[in-house]
């Protein structure tokens, strides 16, 4: 297998340069989620402004794919609603699990389709879906709390 | 290198050491602590068994129930000749370490080694499953883990001693998976003993490399794997000095473990069969007999003395590498055959990747010894181990690989 269909030029630029990398105050939920096979870790904050997600801010720690892969989440989810972030999020999961066969849409994934090679490797997989799974949980968490605070009000 | 031992030919005996892998590239396998290769002659046995030999023990009444019976005992005693034990029913059979280090310390709670006040000592460096079972003992029972820390070395640290007059267990391993050390076992055995503790030990990586005199070693449990010492999977050794394993209780309950059952109650069979409910790993038994017919015909002071050179060698090449941190011993002295490392700028998930697109087999991560990698301030490092069949060349092999993914990560 060729390692350059997993370590495309733009994940590795993501790697060295991360978007939108560490922790920022406030937040709606903070959720923190482990890889426990190989430890790598992500503590991540969903901001939001009414349902537009207005900051994902985060500390991870592990390899090159898991980080730029929480990089290329804050470029596509930032400044859209909490809907089109979990449809952009089904289709980086899709791709993910789709064993190298699934064409990626540029329009929707834009830098993330440098992430299609990473699907031939199954034990990285996993890399890649850590920041995105820990983005659902506290968009989810997030607009739960928002929900029962409407509701209480 | 002992002048008898000929790593070719011993090559010669694990096929799997010829494969190409993607790209034709030859399989240059570093990841031995994981598990080891097997050879041929394990295989043959396992295969023999199951082709003609193949029946249940201990209750069969025909001639394959006989014939498996002695088959399976037969690796009992084969076991026990090669760690010293004193007598056979001393080896109890387990699924792997973990099952024999769990099954330990049920028994010892179950039996009320350890209450509120006592104290189970561990170290910093020990594997996941010589550091949970005693914490799950210490939350059941109320009893406090303490444990050795490290020095910046990577060796425990002595001068801190926690055994005191409250400890009852001592748990430490022989040989650590990640940081290579090994440790004074004889000397940690004594100290328990004197304060009247029971002493475990974690084998699991000593056996497969030193020559075991568990006589010299004179601990009360000593708990290890097949797997890593070119046996199969699916069987562990926990040994147990015999007085002991007799007042203990039994630790899961079933088939084989009983010596009468009623519907009010059941009386237990004496050790081994008291700790081996059910049908027993019995190909595995017959796999690991002739793994230990094998590391005996190679002799254990020629593995020993190959890992040693091996591993010198090892860490002289890597250490010239410019960013490359050696986890734990960089002297090849009480030193066993893992060696850990971390590369500036380059995860090691990343790392072990690169290698392994250059036919390198390394294992990247925590390797089950989260608390010892914090205690170096990493979270994950790389971690090439050798064995019996590792060759200098693949040591350049491992050494060229890792150039590469510093180039290629411009580290």
């Amino acid at each position: 297998m060729n390692v350059d269909a997993l370590y495309q030029e733009i994940i590795l630029d993501h790697y060295k340069r991360p978007h939108g990398a560490g922790l920022r105050d406030g937040g709606d939920a903070e959720v923190h989620h482990v890889n426990p096979t190989c430890g790598d870790e992500i503590t991540l904050r969903v901001h939001l402004d009414g349902d537009v997600v207005r900051d994902i801010s985060y500390d991870a720690q592990g390899c090159s794919i898991s980080q730029a892969s929480a990089s290329v989440l804050n470029d596509l989810v930032v400044g859209h609603t909490v809907a089109e972030g979990f449809t952009t999020l089904d289709a980086f999961q899709e791709l993910m699990q789709g064993k190298g066969q699934v064409e990626p849409d540029e329009d929707v994934l834009e830098d993330g389709i440098a992430f299609a090679g990473v699907a031939q490797f199954p034990a990285r997989v996993k890399c890649a879906l850590l920041s995105w799974m820990a983005f659902k949980d506290a968009a989810t968490q997030a607009t739960g709390a928002q929900a029962a605070g409407k509701e209480s009000s | 290198m002992a002048a008898t031992y000929d790593v070719a030919q011993v090559r010669d005996d694990f096929p799997i050491l010829q494969r190409r892998l993607a790209g034709d590239l030859p399989l240059v396998y570093l990841d031995s602590a994981n598990t080891s290769q097997k050879p041929r002659q394990v295989v043959d046995a396992i295969d023999a068994h199951y082709l003609a030999h193949n029946a249940n023990v201990a209750r069969a009444m025909h001639q394959l129930g006989a014939e498996a019976s002695e088959a399976f005992e037969l690796g009992r005693t084969k076991v026990a000749g090669f760690i010293g034990a004193n007598r056979r029913e001393e080896v109890v059979f387990t699924k792997n370490a973990s099952e024999a280090l769990n099954l330990v310390a049920r028994v010892l709670g179950d039996a009320g080694a350890v209450g509120p006040g006592d104290e189970i000592v561990i170290s910093q460096m020990e594997h996941h499953s010589n550091i949970v079972p005693w914490q799950l003992l210490a939350e059941r029972t109320g009893a406090t883990l303490r444990w050795f820390g490290l020095t910046p070395e990577g060796r425990l640290d002595l001068e801190n001693d926690p055994i005191g007059e409250r400890t009852k267990i001592v748990a430490v391993t022989w040989v650590s998976n990640m940081l290579g050390t090994i440790n004074p076992v004889a000397d940690l055995v004594a100290r328990a003993k004197a304060v009247g503790a029971y002493s475990v030990v974690d084998a699991s990586q000593a056996v497969p490399q030193v020559p075991v005199d568990l006589a010299a070693l004179d601990a009360d449990f000593v708990a290890f794997t097949g797997h890593k010492m070119v046996g199969p999977t699916g069987i562990g050794v926990l040994w147990g000095r015999y007085d002991l394993l007799a007042s203990l209780p039994p630790f899961l309950g079933g088939g084989e473990m009983i010596e009468t059952v009623t519907m009010e109650r059941s009386t237990f069979a004496a050790p081994p069969a008291r700790f081996e409910a059910g049908t027993p790993p019995i190909a595995q038994a017959v796999g690991l007999g002739a793994a230990v017919d094998y590391l005996s015909s190679l002799g254990m002071e020629n593995v020993a003395a190959h890992e040693q050179a091996v591993t010198a060698y090892a860490l002289e090449r890597l250490l010239e590498i410019d960013g490359l941190t050696v986890v734990g011993p960089t002297e090849p002295v009480d030193r066993g055959g893992a060696i850990s490392f971390t590369l500036d700028g380059v995860h090691p998930h990343d790392v072990a990747q690169l290698l392994d697109s250059k036919g390198v087999a390394v294992r990247a991560g925590h390797h089950c010894a989260k608390p010892a990698h914090a205690c170096f301030g990493v979270q994950s490092t790389t971690r090439a181990s050798f064995y019996l069949y590792t060759t200098e060349a693949e040591i350049d092999a491992l050494v060229a690989a890792i150039w590469h993914t510093k180039k290629y990560f411009g580290a």
